[in-house]
């Protein structure tokens, strides 16, 4: 475990330093990227862009502009072009709104797509596996931006069920919380819900073939004994892997949504940066968002071990 | 014989629907087992053997099965019982063992789990150390060296004989009184076979353990069984003694799978003969004697069904499935002095 932890930091500080430098390169090749004419605005006199230039350190080379961009990503003292504001104060206003949404609508997703992928799996072939398999492809065709439209349209405008946008802080009043959120976390977790039954429910009839639940029936285990004990567990594996990657990579900002019911978010202040070509900000959410990704990878690993204990972390496989 | 029988199966017939068309896996099976009789079974893959095995413990119910006939237990029917009462059978009076140790073994829970658990469903008063005791006297009593410290592995750090050792003490977790071993050797090296069919005899002798022995190898066959069916295309084409099999062989079948065996009291042949051609698919049997096609004695009478009859005067409880007359067999069984499928010379 000790060597695992170490061989991961090692990975993670690479996997960072390596999406840094292409992002930031990336962004130094983009046509139009130029941050001076952009702050200097639409009329600038080429005395202010030289100003410009001059104050931000953007004659510099590449290299040195790296280096000290990186530098204040780390103490906290990054400066956006567009607005001017401290990155890192948005990105922490930010958070609270992000993992609410993705916890919120993880519970959903999860909840709801193992029991659909359960009872498709058990009821195989029959009525509800049928209409679960319907409700399954609906929901992972529908594309985020129009299910959210739809939902606003008839559940907040038309009706006024629910608010259209906003978010309120947990601290401040949690059933407004929740309230505000509903939206977000049903049209967000419609989005994984289908795709993670059908996984489970393809996991599930592979693992019943298996030679092992042929003995578990035939040492008398009741039926629901086999399906709950030998084969339910044996088939999270391949959702685990799923629910780890998706879950990092939605931490690192829920763009489309968070957009559209405006919740504030990590998400939506990167939608703003990127409209904006404002580099600080998108290298700062981009490391913030491969964090995750990498963090949420090695509780993978994690759970993998805990699940199925022919793997052991920190040997290399040989 | 059954007053005292264990387990009589009659006229079983097991279907499936497959996308291929129906196919008769099974067709009119019937035998009779007396407490701690070992029967072996023979044949071929896909000669309905192990689908027969499964089926007197209900494995094979599934929505495209269908299952005709009559297995009874002590007197009671199994077909038609339901699933608790199907359960209550499983492991607590058959015991199963399957081919592969390798993969019949949950990989995630510990091997003493997986007996204990085998225990406390059939008796749920057991306390979970009680079970723990009764599974490291079990694995200890197949052999496994320090029971109470590899209780606790897990399966993938057993080698393979143990893990079929394990899987023996699984099934005899509740005293069974009818083993099934579905190809229990057919996984494992030659020597670790040899222990695992010593330790399958020494259980029948010691517990009167009646077994049903599913293989394809006649040599495991040999070694411990007293009855032998060999079947072919899901029907039983010979049935007889462990001795009126292999000295007496009527089905030409039986000659092939005889003559294919390397034998250590002859000159070793240049090739090792074998049964030309290959089984017949279950979807498309031939009409009559479904080993017709790859017969070398073949004649008119084949295309009708020849029925599974005693036609030797002196042992009425050897059953075969050929319309050769007996004395015609043996003289062609023995030409050129080897059991096989030679055809006579013209």
């Amino acid at each position: 475990m000790g060597r695992f932890v170490v061989r991961r930091l090692f990975g993670t500080v690479f996997v960072l330093f390596a999406v840094s430098l292409l992002t930031f390169l990336i962004f130094n090749v983009v046509p139009n990227s130029d941050p001076a004419a952009r702050m200097a605005g639409k009329n600038a006199t080429p005395e202010l862009i030289a100003s410009i230039n001059e104050e931000w350190g953007f004659n510099d080379s590449l290299p040195t502009q790296y280096v000290t961009m990186m530098k204040k990503i780390f103490t906290g003292d990054l400066i956006s072009y567009e607005g001017r504001e401290p990155v890192d104060e948005r990105i922490v206003e930010g958070i609270p709104a992000t993992i609410s949404l993705c916890i919120g609508a993880a519970a959903i997703w999860m909840f709801f797509g193992i029991l659909f992928g359960y009872l498709s799996a058990v009821r195989a072939g029959g009525w509800l596996d049928r209409t679960l398999t319907i409700v399954a492809v609906a929901g992972i065709s529908m594309p985020v931006f129009w299910l959210a439209a739809i939902l606003l349209n008839y559940l907040a405008y038309e009706t006024g069920i629910f608010p259209s946008q906003g978010y309120t802080k947990l601290t401040e009043n949690p059933l407004d919380w929740a309230y505000h959120l509903i939206l977000p976390w049903v049209t967000l977790a419609i989005l994984y819900l289908g795709f993670y039954s059908r996984v489970l429910r393809s996991s599930m009839l592979d693992v019943m073939n298996e030679d092992y639940v042929r003995t578990a029936r035939a040492k008398g285990l009741s039926e629901r004994r086999v399906m709950r004990k030998h084969v339910t567990r044996n088939s999270l594996i391949p959702i685990v892997t799923l629910f780890g990657l998706d879950f990092g990579a939605l931490l690192g900002g829920a763009i489309l949504i968070e957009k559209i019911f405006s919740l504030n978010g990590v998400g939506q202040y990167a939608e703003e940066a990127l409209a904006n070509f404002d580099l600080p900000p998108i290298m700062a959410i981009t490391l913030y968002g491969a964090f995750f990704v990498v963090l949420f990878n090695s509780l993978v690993d994690i759970a993998y071990a805990y699940l199925d204990p022919r793997i052991r972390l920190g040997e290399s496989a040989q | 014989m059954s007053a005292e029988s264990l387990l009589s199966v009659r006229d079983l017939r097991v279907g499936f629907v497959t996308e291929g068309g129906r196919l008769q896996a099974v067709d009119g099976v019937s035998f009779e087992l007396t407490p701690g009789e070992v029967l072996a079974i023979v044949g071929e893959s896909g000669s309905g053997k192990s689908v027969t095995a499964q089926t007197l413990i209900g494995l094979t119910r599934s929505p495209n099965a269908r299952i005709e006939g009559s297995v009874r237990l002590r007197g009671s029917e199994l077909i038609e019982a339901d699933d608790e009462a199907l359960r209550k059978v499983r492991g607590a009076q058959i015991g199963m063992v399957f081919q592969d140790p390798m993969t019949s073994f949950n990989p995630v829970y510990r091997i003493g789990a997986q007996i204990t658990e085998a225990i406390r469903a059939h008796r749920p008063q057991t306390s979970k150390s009680q079970g723990r005791e009764r599974a490291i006297e079990l694995l200890d009593s197949v052999g496994i060296p320090n029971a109470a410290q590899r209780i606790d592995d897990y399966p993938h750090e057993f080698s393979g004989g143990m893990r079929q050792r394990a899987m023996i003490a699984m099934a005899l977790a509740l005293e069974p009184d009818l083993l099934i071993a579905d190809e229990p050797t057919t996984a494992l090296d030659v020597t670790v076979q040899a222990q695992i069919l010593a330790l399958l005899a020494r259980l029948n002798r010691e517990r009167n353990l009646a077994t049903i022995l599913i293989t394809h190898d006649l040599g495991v066959v040999a070694e411990v069984a007293d009855r032998v069916l060999v079947m072919y295309g899901g029907r039983v084409v010979e049935r007889g003694t462990l001795d009126e099999i292999f000295y007496d062989p009527q089905h030409p079948y039986t000659w092939g799978l005889l003559g294919s065996l390397t034998r250590m009291d002859r000159d070793r042949p240049e090739r090792l003969p074998q049964i030309s051609g290959a089984p017949p698919s279950l979807l498309d049997l031939p009409q009559g004697c479904s080993f017709r096609p790859r017969c070398p004695h073949e004649f008119g009478r084949c295309s009708q069904l020849p029925g599974l009859e005693a036609r030797l005067a002196d042992a009425p409880s050897h059953l075969d499935r050929c319309w050769l007359e007996p004395e015609e067999k043996r003289q062609r069984r023995l030409v050129e002095g080897e059991i096989g499928l030679e055809a006579p010379a013209p």
